[in-house]
């Protein structure tokens, strides 16, 4: 097969073969699909107080930072910046809220749990363009994976909020106390709902801190436990930066901290918790690898392959940023990765065909460029086929990907959280598995072959806390999540999520 | 062919097509786009009539509505609309809609080779062929032989398809495959893969007689077009796509264009690469264009039969 892409060893290619003109699916040819802007609106305040025992409170300091609609820069509000004192405040909320709302029946529990649901459900759209326009990702995601999944969170364990003891047999569930959670940036909405819904579920009471910026749909999350009448202070969301969650990890009335974020943080957050009796549970990072044998379905791996890296612009801790191909279709599984890359829309996340959207922050997208800088002087081939032109204005970066990877590269050991795909070969399954292990971290992997047993070989021998087969990136409320080694300890989701709430 | 090598189909994983078939019914196409879409999809259409009840006044109707999709065009458009790509009929009929079509340049494209069973002993199909060819159908929508297929015999399928190639002299090919009785993704990738290797450049693949449920899905045509890329992309042959049966709804016809668009790109953005087997869907499409141009959806019976 010919293609732009030389990977400079020998394959099928002949020079009778055809190249494809995909610029109309990328945008840009006879077949355009007209902008297609999403048209609900989503109304922002000026302004955003702390949701601190069932009431939006200003920030004791005064202290307001703004955050950007990354795709064009533009402000979309200040949000409060709580501080020591206002953590003091929320964890105290959440502690004279726990012995009331662990007492109540779980069906009573589960009612609640139901409502919020419901109500994420009938606002659905409007939390879409919201969780959109504060963090960059595609509507199309937003709209179809992001809200969806969340309100499926709550619909989950509020079934389980009256049949705990079912859930473990022989024992007595508890709640843990007051559980302080720390969300990432790449799915604000979503990961609220994972560490909510479980912790609501099972009794406890909750100080929530978003990421900086992105706070806003957890805001409207506090409005929606305004709205179907949770008690006060059972959950109480502050925002702020790195501080406002050092406060809540150093609070000693915390009972218990979930932290979902980098590997970096996870580990000051590991040191400043070993010496207090705090649970911990940790979500932490990853460098998950896609292995393609020469049986599977290519095109469908070639899918795969995108999904696992591109979603959500490779902001995604399970996203499958390193692929191993076997050497027989490395040449195909090259050139047709390219000829897909070629077809992504990438621009304006508020338009529905839109599948890569926005950088989430300044800082990211400095991070992404380093990695790309390295990759080439490290001295892998950097394949930036995609043709779409992105916005002046915003933080944009096209999906690309490496080949001539070497293991120790940069690129093929750190966590990018871009779109940026190291592509490696290898000859045998033994190699598949030692090169997809060997890396600090161990979340998610993916195999893709039509032969079973392989499957079931590779999948109990590679060191990830989930293993997809002939697919990548399924969530599902019932199936636990997380990883092992350095991507953090812990499940959410399903039974074993249920029991980091529980003693 | 007494020494047959059959081509290596790569394995289909059914779980990774569905979804990325999908993706494509999120495609949100508006305005002029929608527009120019659906006029592509009134000029892919094979116009079809495959009825034992079929008479010369129903073909002679199909023909006239092949010719001018819409009478009123020119109140929406403000111009004249394309015709459709070709007629499709049963041998019977063919002599009446080449005679009717004659200088449209509107293809008569006849169903052959014991339509739509296939179950007929060759001579009898190569000569339904011939038959046609020389009544004046400038297609031929052959079936294959699903029993030689599903019962090992790939040979038979790929002799059979080489006969009746022969047998179409400058006639264009659609090849049937009748992917609702071949049932998996990798059946349909095999047959497309042996189908391909036989037809000649600009000769067709086709999911389905519309005789038999399912009949065109998006996953199963999304596995036929990735077997003409693959075709393509290493040997520069290339293949035109059919899929019949089951699109009914201008909506569902941009779909299927855009997953052409973003599968095979622009180059087969044409009738010549790209139909649509369908008999009632020209009608909805054109109540979409009327949607588009007037803001309000008309009734069914505003529209012309065939």
């Amino acid at each position: 097969m010919s293609s732009t892409i030389n990977t400079g060893s020998k394959s099928d290619q002949s020079d009778a073969s055809g190249k494809l003109d995909l610029r109309g699916a990328s945008g840009g040819g006879m077949f355009d699909y007209a902008p297609a802007p999403e048209s609900v609106k989503a109304p922002i305040a000026d302004t955003y107080g702390l949701f601190i025992n069932g009431e939006f409170v200003d920030p004791s300091s005064g202290d307001r930072f703004e955050t950007l609609n990354p795709s064009n820069e533009e402000t979309l509000s200040m949000i409060s910046s709580a501080s020591v004192s206002d953590v003091d405040a929320a964890v105290q909320a959440a502690r004279d809220a726990l012995p009331e709302w662990s007492g109540l029946p779980g069906s009573v529990r589960g009612k609640y749990l139901y409502r919020i649901a419901r109500r994420i459900q009938e606002r659905a759209r409007e939390l879409a363009v919201l969780e959109t326009l504060d963090g960059g990702k595609p509507i199309k995601e937003s709209r179809d994976i992001d809200i969806p999944l969340a309100a499926a969170h709550f619909f989950y364990h509020a079934g389980w909020a009256d049949k705990l003891e079912y859930a473990f047999p022989g024992k007595t569930p508890e709640p843990v106390g007051v559980c302080g959670q720390i969300i990432p940036w790449n799915f604000p909405f979503l990961m609220a709902a994972w560490k909510i819904a479980p912790a609501l579920a099972c009794g406890n009471t909750i100080v929530l801190k978003p990421a900086e910026t992105t706070s806003l749909t957890a805001l409207r999350l506090a409005e929606i436990c305004q709205e179907v009448g949770l008690p006060k202070g059972v959950v109480n969301i502050v925002t702020g930066a790195g501080e406002t969650g050092s406060a809540l990890v150093d609070h000693p009335d915390v009972d218990k901290i979930a932290f979902t974020g980098s590997t970096g943080v996870g580990k000051m957050i590991a040191k400043a918790t070993a010496p207090t009796n705090k649970r911990l549970t940790l979500e932490l990072g990853g460098k998950s690898a896609n292995i393609i044998f020469e049986d599977a379905s290519i095109d469908q791996a070639v899918e795969g392959i995108v999904e696992g890296i591109y979603f959500n612009q490779g902001h995604v801790c399970c996203a499958g940023s390193r692929v191993f191909v076997q050497e027989s279709v490395l040449d195909t599984v090259i050139n047709k990765l390219g000829d897909r890359l070629a077809s992504l829309r990438v621009g304006d996340p508020m338009d529905k065909n839109t599948d890569l959207g926005a950088i989430n922050s300044k800082e990211q997208l400095g991070t992404i460029n380093r990695y790309l800088e390295t990759g080439t002087s490290e001295g892998a081939t950097r394949h930036d086929v995609n043709p779409c032109e992105v916005p002046e204005k915003g933080y944009w970066c096209k999906p690309c990907f490496f080949t001539g990877v070497q293991p120790s590269h940069a690129i093929a050991r750190e966590e990018i959280f871009g779109p940026v795909l190291a592509v490696m070969s290898f000859r045998t399954p033994d190699e598949a598995l030692s090169r997809a292990n060997n890396t600090p971290y161990g979340l998610a992997a993916g195999v893709w072959t039509d032969k079973g047993s392989k499957i079931f070989d590779m999948a109990s021998k590679l060191d990830a806390g989930v293993v997809w087969l002939n697919t990548y990136n399924k969530f599902d409320p019932a199936s636990p999540f997380g990883g092992f080694k350095e991507s953090g300890f812990g499940r959410e989701g399903g039974r074993h999520g249920l029991a980091a709430y529980l003693k | 062919m007494m020494s047959y090598t059959l081509p290596s189909s790569p394995a289909v994983d059914g779980v990774m097509v569905d979804r990325r078939a999908a993706s494509f019914t999120t495609r949100s196409i508006k305005k002029e786009s929608k527009l120019a879409a659906l006029e592509l999809a009134v000029s892919m259409i094979d116009l079809t009539t495959l009825e034992g009840a079929d008479s010369p006044e129903k073909v002679r109707s199909l023909c006239r509505k092949a010719v001018r999709p819409w009478e009123r065009d020119e109140e929406f458009l403000g111009r004249r609309l394309g015709s459709v790509a070709a007629v499709c009929v049963y041998p019977s009929m063919v002599p009446y809609a080449s005679e009717l079509l004659e200088g449209t340049g509107i293809n008569v494209a006849s169903v052959a080779t014991g339509f739509p069973s296939g179950q007929y002993p060759l001579d009898i199909r190569l000569r339904d062929v011939e038959r046609a060819v020389a009544d004046g159908a400038t297609e031929i929508d052959m079936v294959i032989n699903r029993g030689a297929f599903l019962s090992g015999k790939y040979e038979i399928v790929a002799e059979e398809i080489a006969a009746v190639v022969q047998a179409c002299g400058k006639a264009h090919l659609k090849v049937i495959l009748e992917t609702g009785e071949l049932k998996t993704y990798d059946n349909v990738r095999r047959a497309s893969d042996i189908a391909i290797e036989q037809i000649r450049e600009e000769d067709f693949i086709k999911t389905s007689t519309g005789k038999v449920a399912p009949a065109a899905t998006m996953p199963v045509t999304l596995v036929m077009l990735e077997a003409i890329r693959d075709a393509y992309r290493t040997s520069g042959k290339k293949i035109g796509m059919k899929p019949a049966g089951g699109i009914r709804t201008g909506k569902q016809a941009w779909h299927y264009l855009c997953m052409v668009n973003e599968t095979l790109g622009e180059g087969w953005l044409s009738p010549d690469w790209f139909r649509f087997g369908a008999s009632s869907l020209l009608n909805d499409v054109l109540r979409s264009m009327q949607k588009l141009q007037s803001g309000e959806y008309a009734a069914g019976h505003d529209f012309s039969d065939a």
